[in-house]
């Protein structure tokens, strides 16, 4: 089990080595509001808590806990909520049992859904071609996914409910209708949606479905719109109505080196191997590892990594299906980019822009505002990785951003820090100044934390030594204090005196 | 545990490369090639070979002195489709020289001086032709008339001669006529009537004779670019209807005076550039408003250089001009990005 497999920070875990636990029961807290707890995928005893190779596009390790299940399966249950649950105990629900968005950000579920907003929009449009793990779960499970969207609505208080079905998922959108009409919620209202890439995209999707666009920069909130991943509403019934942990998820296994492809609902932390193995192995033409979709999923450099829980599909695409590896070619402007770009941005322009490391030029044409949808490297004549140029070109204006607030913090802190220095200078000044006409008998208990005025204590000639002895202690300690935490040093003015 | 090769994203085969777009453009070239061999006979052939080998040579001399890969950017077909263009635009009997000439503007200054393939500001076929036609004027303007008007036509053994040979040993003051455009300009210059110009055997049923018939095979072609996606609508529609839409109230207005719209479109080299110079990426817009000013730019500066420069046909300079406009065009018409107001 990868405890890094949400949006946020890596969840903490909450178990030792040797312990046994059952499935559902909380093997690692989330640290922040970003980040999910994570639960144990089956029931079993831990045999390590160690770094492992997890999905991940850098290919490095990161934490995990490994069980050795029992195949028992036992559940850890939490006890069901009642329809009349207030809305915040709901959410914490939805924490505990570690919900995330399972449409591929895994973004907690808990913190998206604490605005309330006017309408709430159910993505059932998969994200790519190759994916059917929603279709999958609507023609299998429409009901329990409707009474998802249901408490969704219920918690974010939504008068509108619009669930977005791709116009080719024929059998799932008549599972889906039937389950919303029996339901008998007149707020829930079924559309359909062209099978057109990049429609799955949560602000694509909306201007379809409202013809509202969401600000660049902003959230779907913004405009009084929530969305969520249908897979999402199906986890979340579960947790409230059952009490389940998200423990297992569908996820498409396909691909022409696949055996026989399929959609699988798999518990979390299963490894791809055993996986595959049980979707007919590998074929003999098996050319790449996909998590994700064609477009903008990860390759994996092997099967050891577990099924976390954005994996919404494992491919195994066969040589005919993989991009030949060619030389990259110059730009032509040919404008295919252009025309297929759903962010209307001007890929080629971007692409000149970040080459030649101009990115005030890469603001003003939006890179922000790029999907990494991989339309644009996918019509590429010449084959340029754009996409790869675009992740590039953000990751630098983050840096650059983050380097540029650590600069101005260090120079408010060297400002604030020389004002500091000639105040107590001038006070230091103003106090000698003061005694030599009026001498005062001086009190080292006087000395304040954040005004060091030892000086009193030190140049006033009838002097308790203890009390010298200790204030200088207390300095001290304050000066290691003050190193510790890797400031500018902030040279006591009187040290030397003392 | 399996082992797999990895790679960036999309995973999917490209549907589209460099090469076959550069191979589209000469497959639809081919039906106005074969509508210049039987209006002007095999002259063309010979020169399209010539400026071929001329590209050819010179990109690859040009890349082994940058230091260039030869074997992707020689087959990427790039060189062929310049000098495919840069052969139909001039007289099907010009001497040998004018292609080397022009190839060498064309490949070695207007496309590698500035980058190679991608790179370069300007159209590399038509500073080739420009150059040309700037240097040469009287080899450039020796057009045959078509084979129709002629009592016997020029076999390949005449061309060759023409081409590679002595010029002069043909009998020029037969073979050769004024363009459809010249004559145009010339007599239209004293103060004739363009109705009675248009009596003249060159013209044919709206532009000139033969002439129209290129054009239309060019429309073929481009409707082969259109179809296969290389060619977005926008250029091709702007630069024929601005031509159209600046034409048509002088020629409502006086027809005497000023020739018609469809006389503008199917004769010299408009409805070409239309389809094939203009819409060429590299030295184009990208964005597809960019696209329709741009076309607009070609049409409208075709017509202004016709009437007023001293040369009959404008195209060439038209596209050049705009070529240099197309990075600020492209500046000023990006899309609005998608939740955002108007420009960024």
């Amino acid at each position: 089990m990868s405890l890094a497999q949400h949006a946020g920070a890596a969840a903490r875990p909450v178990v030792r080595v040797g312990q046994t636990v059952r499935r559902g029961e909380c093997i690692a807290q989330a640290t922040d509001g970003l980040s999910a707890s994570v639960h144990a995928g089956s029931s079993g005893r831990i045999l390590a808590i160690e770094d492992r190779p997890v999905p991940h596009a850098s290919g490095l390790a990161a934490q995990c806990i490994v069980i050795q299940t029992d195949g028992r399966d036992d559940w850890l249950r939490l006890p069901a909520l009642p329809i009349e649950t207030p809305r915040h105990a709901l959410l914490d629900r939805l924490a505990d049992c570690g919900v995330v968005g399972l449409g591929g950000a895994a973004f907690p579920t808990a913190t998206k859904l604490v605005p309330v907003c006017e309408t709430l929009v159910i993505n059932a449009a998969e994200c790519e071609p190759h994916i059917a793990c929603d279709d999958g779960l609507l023609r299998e499970r429409a009901d329990a996914v409707v009474a998802g969207v249901q408490w969704l609505q219920r918690i974010c208080a939504a008068s509108r409910v619009l669930i977005a079905i791709e116009d080719a998922m024929t059998d799932a959108t008549l599972a889906l209708t039937r389950a919303v009409q029996r339901c008998a919620d007149p707020r829930l209202q079924v559309s359909e949606v062209p099978t057109i890439y990049p429609q799955g995209g949560e602000r694509q999707l909306i201007r379809v479905l409202t013809g509202h666009e969401v600000p660049a920069g902003g959230l779907p909130q913004d405009i009084g719109i929530l969305c969520h991943n249908v897979a999402t509403a199906y986890a979340v019934s579960r947790a409230i109505e059952y009490g389940e942990a998200l423990t297992s998820r569908i996820v498409s296994v396909s691909g022409a080196g696949i055996g026989s492809p399929g959609n699988f609902d798999v518990h979390l932390g299963t490894s791809l191997e055993f996986l595959i193995a049980h979707a007919g192995g590998y074929g003999p033409d098996a050319a790449r590892l996909v998590m994700g979709g064609p477009m903008m999923g990860i390759a994996l450099p092997h099967d050891g990594v577990p099924v976390v829980k954005a994996c919404n599909s494992v491919l195994v695409l066969g040589a005919g299906e993989i991009r030949r590896s060619a030389p990259e070619m110059p730009c032509i402007r040919c404008g295919e980019c252009v025309r297929v770009c759903p962010a209307q941005l001007m890929p080629q322009q971007l692409f000149d822009a970040i080459r030649l490391d101009d990115w005030q030029q890469t603001e003003r044409l939006a890179l922000s505002v790029c999907i990494e949808c991989g339309c644009c490297a996918q019509v590429c004549p010449s084959q340029i990785p754009l996409v790869d140029w675009y992740r590039h070109g953000k990751s630098e204006i983050a840096i650059a951003q983050r380097r540029d607030t650590q600069a101005n913090t260090a120079r408010i802190r060297y400002e604030a820090r020389n004002i500091r220095l000639a105040r107590e200078q001038a006070e230091r000044v103003a106090r000698i100044s003061d005694r030599a006409v009026v001498p005062v008998a001086p009190r080292a208990e006087a000395t304040t934390l954040d005004t060091p005025s030892l000086t009193v204590a030190a140049t006033s000639p009838p002097m308790d030594k203890s009390a010298v002895l200790a204030a200088i202690a207390r300095g001290r300690a304050r000066k290691q204090a003050r190193d510790a935490e890797t400031k500018p040093p902030a040279q006591p003015p009187d040290d030397s005196s003392a | 545990m399996r082992h797999f090769a990895v790679a960036g994203s999309p995973h999917q085969p490209a549907p589209i490369r460099v090469r076959r777009v550069m191979l589209d453009v000469l497959l639809a070239l081919l039906p106005g090639i074969g509508m210049h061999v039987a209006v002007f006979g095999p002259g063309v052939l010979i020169q399209i070979t010539l400026a071929c080998g001329f590209a050819l040579a010179f990109e690859a001399m040009a890349l082994r002195a940058r230091g260039r890969p030869q074997q992707p950017f020689i087959s990427d077909l790039s060189a062929p489709v310049t000098a495919v263009l840069f052969a139909l635009c001039i007289p099907p009997l010009c001497p040998w020289w004018i292609s080397a000439i022009g190839m060498l503007a064309a490949i070695g200054v207007a496309k590698h001086i500035y980058g190679g393939l991608g790179f370069n500001l300007f159209n590399p076929a038509m500073v080739g032709y420009a150059v040309v036609l700037l240097s040469f004027p009287r080899e450039l303007s020796q057009w045959l008339a078509p084979a129709s008007l002629l009592p016997q036509g020029v076999g390949l053994g005449d061309a060759l001669q023409a081409i590679l040979g002595n010029p002069t040993a043909l009998p020029w003051d037969t073979l050769s006529s004024a363009t459809p455009l010249d004559v145009l300009r010339n007599q239209a210059g004293q103060d004739q009537m363009i109705n009675e110009i248009r009596h003249a055997p060159i013209f044919g049923d709206f532009g000139g004779r033969g002439w129209e018939w290129i054009a239309n095979a060019w429309l073929l072609g481009g409707a082969y670019l259109l179809w296969r996606r290389v060619v977005h609508w926008q250029v091709p529609f702007a630069v024929l209807a601005s031509a159209i839409a600046l034409s048509l109230p002088f020629w409502l207005s006086d027809p005497d005076m000023h020739p018609s719209p469809l006389q503008h479109v199917f004769s010299g080299g408009l409805m070409f550039a239309a389809w094939f110079v203009a819409t060429d990426p590299v030295t184009g817009c990208a964005s597809p408003r960019g696209r329709l000013v741009f076309g607009a730019g070609v049409g409208v500066l075709t017509l202004v250089l016709r009437r007023w420069s001293d040369y009959p046909d404008g195209v060439a300079f038209a596209v050049l001009l705009m070529n240099a406009l197309a990075p600020l065009i492209d500046r000023y018409t990006r899309p609005r990005v998608f939740g955002r107001g108007r420009h960024a």
